[in-house]
């Protein structure tokens, strides 16, 4: 059946795609939660763009929830035999709706434009489903960024780390100076995105990917998970007493004001700064967390079964903007993230940014470019939520390292 | 035709809500039940498959402590609300002179939403911005008021919050049941020489079991939605310390993709429920039949 309504809407999609861009019909019905600021400035873009190529665009956005209320009326939507044209889906949210059988095929597009040789082969992965494209990646997010005030850095004669215990004893000494060493939001997702780039770098890449991406329980319940958590632990301390709940913006407001030296987060921390005037490299400076390897966080708006010549005309037309070289630039360069495409041109863009789709080339090519868990990107929900609840139970309480890694064994199990 | 009209016109005009109450409370607690017995993920799937995801959720240490937390917050909510409730409305029955005035300011945090509540306590109770900070300003440089943040305490915050909440409602409940004791026996009372308390505890309050009953019913069933005020409060945290099965079943069908989990978890917290409204309802049907 699935195979069925695939080779079908691919059918139609190629006779459409050349015949309908002429004739102007190409409409879209776009369901996002891009709603604060900079992240609305960044869609109108494409919002231009699409109607610019004579198509009719819809907007959908739908805020709140860091897309868990898009997801809902998503969900509505689709129940109801209604789906919209495209939707902001990400990671393996991608191949579950592909599973529900309501994703369409926009491999044309996708093998015109070359795509298979633009994108990372790790991030063509997420927008293939069994062999067809059905999802346009827009903007690559690193996650594993570790942030400092420069000038307490220098301040206090700290280098950035570039390993862990390098960071410890930064903190340490920073701690003495009377310095928040590590600002940070008790939030579970912060809580998570923390503890992905200490998996990340005391186990490096393939311990990173047999624990958080395959699960493998031998990974989960290893040694090195032990110290995992222990650098957990570790950094517990170095986080001030009244971070339960802050937003995570708030906790890079303490870098910038001198508060605190460090934040782990990913680049939209950028954003915060860029806002408030800051320069990389001079008022705050960036880093890939300790150890090797890349964290990405890729949006990506999937496809989906629609009737309707204008409808499919649209969602090839959005495709095939969506990796456009202009896009890419311009939206990314609102937005924080770098393009997804590896050929487009970097000059305009900050250092850190560069620094990025520079890391994102060589570990792409050394085979350490991992999708994020915390954002999404390595796991389906059920499992990255259990994994997330004992990350979170075991930062904020004083269960022991053994105990919190038997618990994620027996979490992943429960969840599957 | 008018004598149909006539006989049935209480049918009629009662069906279309019997016919909404039908699909949208039975059918759809159905359709739960459904789901709750399925693998569903992302979206609802209808093939049956076993007692699975109540399994799940028997091991599932985060609902082990959302069950534990709507007890605590349950049973200490319920209790100091309907003590304190009690307590505000016989000290405003001493024919006090600005009852009203005074009445007023007691039943108005029942006016916020809870959303507004949480919020508003969040700062109160925040140790950099709220009690603790000021009273560290006043030069106590050793007090320390943190429960919002530690772990272990974090519900209890939780429920200070909700019997600031509801009190005022539940004084309100008790002073209409104080009112309707009838003045004669009080007074019959009095010319015997018994004194105020003795009225209060062998008289009025005995006489008033049918609003402390009121009142339990309605202060449950608010404990066992409890949703906005946690949200907006705690966030669930610190971790998912302050979860109760709301934000628990929350989690999973809108965050985590786990509707069958969700499911499972709703069925529960209608058992819970029932538990205490079922031997409510069979009690009170049987008081009328008799």
């Amino acid at each position: 059946m699935k195979s069925y309504v695939f080779s079908t809407a691919s059918a139609i999609a190629v006779c459409a795609a050349g015949a309908v861009f002429a004739d102007g019909h190409a409409e879209a019905e776009v369901l996002h939660y891009w709603t604060s600021g900079g992240e609305a400035k960044s869609v109108a873009v494409l919002q231009e763009e699409f109607a610019a190529n004579g198509g009719t665009w819809t907007d959908m956005p739908v805020a709140g929830g860091g897309g868990d209320a898009a997801g809902t009326a998503l969900r509505a939507r689709v129940l109801a035999g209604n789906a919209p044209t495209a939707a902001q889906i990400k990671g393996p949210a991608i191949q579950e709706w592909f599973e529900e059988g309501v994703l369409a095929d926009i491999s044309s597009v996708a093998e015109a434009n070359d795509w298979a040789n633009l994108l990372p082969a790790a991030i063509a992965s997420h927008m293939q489903c069994e062999g067809t494209w059905c999802a346009a990646p827009v903007n690559v997010h690193r996650v594993d960024w570790i942030w400092a005030n420069t000038e307490i850095l220098a301040a206090n004669g700290i280098e950035m780390p570039t390993t862990w215990e390098e960071f410890n004893a930064a903190a340490d000494k920073l701690q003495a100076a009377g310095i928040i060493p590590l600002a940070h939001g008790g939030q579970a997702w912060q809580d998570a995105t923390v503890f992905e780039t200490v998996v990340l770098g005391v186990g490096g890449a393939d311990f990173y990917q047999a624990a958080l991406v395959d699960l493998d329980q031998d990974a989960l319940t290893s040694d090195t998970m032990v110290a995992v958590f222990d650098q957990m632990r570790t950094m517990r301390g170095y986080v001030d007493d009244n971070f339960s709940g802050r937003d995570w913006n708030l906790a890079t407001a303490m870098v910038m004001n001198g508060e605190a030296a460090f934040q782990i987060m990913g680049d939209w921390a950028k954003g915060e700064f860029m806002a408030a005037g800051k320069v990389p490299g001079v008022d705050f400076s960036c880093a890939s967390t300790p150890g090797d390897g890349y964290l990405y966080n890729v949006d990506s708006f999937a496809m989906f079964s629609v009737d309707g010549e204008g409808k499919e005309a649209g969602q090839d037309l959005l495709a095939e903007l969506i990796m456009g070289p202009n896009f890419q630039e311009v939206f990314n360069m609102n937005k924080g993230s770098i393009p997804v495409r590896t050929d487009v041109d970097l000059s305009g863009f900050d250092a850190c940014a560069q620094l990025s789709a520079a890391d994102m080339a060589s570990t792409n090519d050394g085979g350490t470019l991992k999708p994020s868990y915390a954002h999404g990107m390595a796991l389906f929900g059920a499992q990255s939520g259990a994994i997330t609840d004992v990350v979170t139970a075991h930062f904020n309480s004083d269960m022991s390292s053994a105990d919190a890694v038997q618990m994620l064994s027996e979490a992943i199990a429960n969840s599957m | 035709m008018t004598r149909w009209l006539q006989d049935n016109m209480p049918k009629i005009v009662l069906a279309p809500s019997f016919i909404a109450v039908m699909v949208f409370v039975y059918g759809f607690i159905a359709w739960t039940a459904w789901v709750s017995l399925t693998r569903s993920r992302l979206m609802p799937r209808y093939e049956i498959d076993s007692f699975i995801q109540y399994e799940r959720l028997a091991s599932s240490p985060r609902f082990e402590v959302a069950m534990t937390n709507l007890f605590i917050f349950g049973a200490l909510f319920i209790v100091i609300a309907m003590v304190l409730g009690l307590l505000l409305a016989i000290l405003l029955d001493q024919k006090i002179r600005t009852e009203g005035a005074i009445r007023t300011i007691y039943l108005y945090p029942m006016a916020l939403s809870m959303i507004v509540t949480g919020t508003a306590w969040k700062w109160i109770l925040n140790p950099e911005l709220g009690i603790e900070a000021t009273v560290q300003g006043w030069g106590f440089a050793n007090f320390e008021f943190n429960w919002l943040v530690d772990p272990d305490m974090a519900i209890y915050t939780v429920v200070l919050a909700a019997i600031w909440q509801s009190s005022g409602f539940v004084m309100a409940l008790f002073l209409a049941g104080l009112r309707s004791v009838d003045e004669e026996i009080i007074k019959a009372a009095q010319v015997d020489g018994i004194p105020t308390w003795r009225v209060y505890s062998a008289i009025i309050i005995p006489s008033m079991a049918p609003i402390f009953l009121s009142a339990f019913i309605v202060l449950a069933h608010l404990a066992i939605k409890s949703f906005d005020l946690v949200i907006a409060l705690t966030g669930g945290g610190p971790g998912y310390a302050t979860d109760l099965p709301a934000t628990y079943m929350y989690a999973m069908a809108f965050s985590r993709g786990d509707i069958g989990q969700a499911a499972s978890s709703a069925m529960v917290m209608m058992l819970v429920v029932f538990a205490i409204v079922v031997p409510y309802l069979y009690s009170e049907l049987r008081t009328k039949d008799d």
